[in-house]
């Protein structure tokens, strides 16, 4: 496989929230802005990616028995990392983000690119995968935050542009989520498709 | 097979143990900065503090430079929040006015409840600030009190309210020696 699939794999053939349609829990309920968003999938690109090397690493002394508690712990550790630093350099963004660091742990993709891809492939290609995966992840997380905030708020990355008048506010909460998603995922499938 | 998982686990753990230790003294100062930052901001200017609990409440009673009591803190928590509980941090003076508060703690809805942070400030469309819990009637007009609830978050400022309740609660009791 070359370096260049791997990228196009995680950023729109194979991307984990339009086509896989992976970890849509922390999908839905951190892309309320922009900004949290970027900040969310840019924190699962950044495990993605550690853990993606390590499994890579240790894939030949990993026992298959045990590979899902070894995988688990080598992605809970580099989720414990993110989460400590964020709580000691960026207290703000941990306030908002907090609740769903620790659940990247069980987001799908992340055990998913272990057992898939990681665990089968060189460390090169494993830490594209996971840097490319993660990336997919994030202008996904972003593009949703965005529409989201401008459609709820009148914001966009906090900057607002229709003064004090309020967004259509069912936008920012669950509802809105889904609506958002559904459209998004319809739109870029349909020019995925098209392009393909 | 055994072998292997204690010796990934046993790594984890060192890593874990080296970047708990690295990030323990940051995470402290950002605690701290926000405490202090909500202090100073809901409270007149001191040069001397004390921290009292009360109830169960984190109480920080202020002093001046002469040392004359001119104000306390109060970190109440109302578990009536519509998205979990809300952690707001009043300021009273020693007449028992409300000088400021801070939300430290929110789970309310992003652009209804969560709009807690700015609406019942002295500038605010419903000011709570400004206002005495013992000369005022601290309820939501809906339940027959003086406060303006946010618009869409009736549950929200009921929740507020219930704080600012508990917090002179605690004022009363420990405020005033």
């Amino acid at each position: 496989m070359k370096a260049g699939e791997i990228i196009k794999n995680g950023l729109v053939k194979e991307n984990p929230t339009w086509v896989l349609v992976l970890g849509t829990c922390p999908t839905l309920a951190t892309t309320t802005s922009a900004i949290n968003g970027m900040c969310m999938g840019l924190a699962t690109a950044f495990v993605l990616m550690m853990s993606n090397i390590v499994i890579s690493l240790l894939k030949s002394v990993i026992p298959d028995k045990v590979r899902i508690p070894a995988f688990i712990v080598v992605i809970a550790t580099f989720v414990t990392v993110v989460q400590l630093v964020m709580q000691a350099y960026l207290p703000d963004l941990y306030a908002t983000l907090g609740l769903f660091i620790p659940l990247i742990v069980v987001n799908c993709i992340v055990l998913g690119r272990a057992e898939s891809f990681a665990s089968k492939n060189n460390v090169w290609h494993s830490l594209l995968d996971g840097l490319f995966m993660g990336l997919g992840f994030t202008w996904a997380l972003t593009l949703i935050g965005m529409v989201r905030e401008i459609l709820g708020t009148g914001s966009i990355f906090g900057y607002n542009f229709i003064g004090g008048a309020d967004g259509m506010l069912m936008f920012i909460l669950p509802p809105g989520g889904f609506l958002v998603f559904g459209f998004l995922m319809a739109l870029v499938n349909h020019l995925r498709k098209k392009t393909a | 097979m055994f072998l292997s998982l204690t010796v990934i686990s046993v790594v984890a753990a060192a890593v874990l143990a080296l970047v708990s230790g690295v990030t323990a003294e940051p995470i402290r100062m950002a605690d701290q900065k926000k405490t202090e930052a909500a202090l100073k901001a809901v409270l007149p200017e001191f040069s001397r503090s004390e921290e009292v609990e009360i109830e169960g409440m984190a109480c920080t009673k202020v002093y001046d430079a002469a040392d004359q009591f001119v104000g306390m803190a109060v970190s109440a928590v109302s578990h009536k929040g519509f998205g979990g509980d809300l952690n707001v941090m009043f300021g009273f003076n020693p007449e028992g006015d409300i000088t400021g508060y801070q939300v430290l703690k929110t789970s309310e809805t992003p652009g209804l409840g969560a709009k807690a942070g700015e609406w019942f400030q002295k500038d605010g469309k419903g000011a709570v600030v400004g206002m005495n819990p013992g000369k005022n009637n601290i309820k939501v007009k809906k339940d027959g009190g003086e406060v303006d609830a946010i618009s869409g978050s009736t549950i929200t400022s009921r929740a507020f309210c219930d704080a600012v309740e508990q917090a002179y609660n605690a004022f009363q009791k420990g405020g005033l020696n």
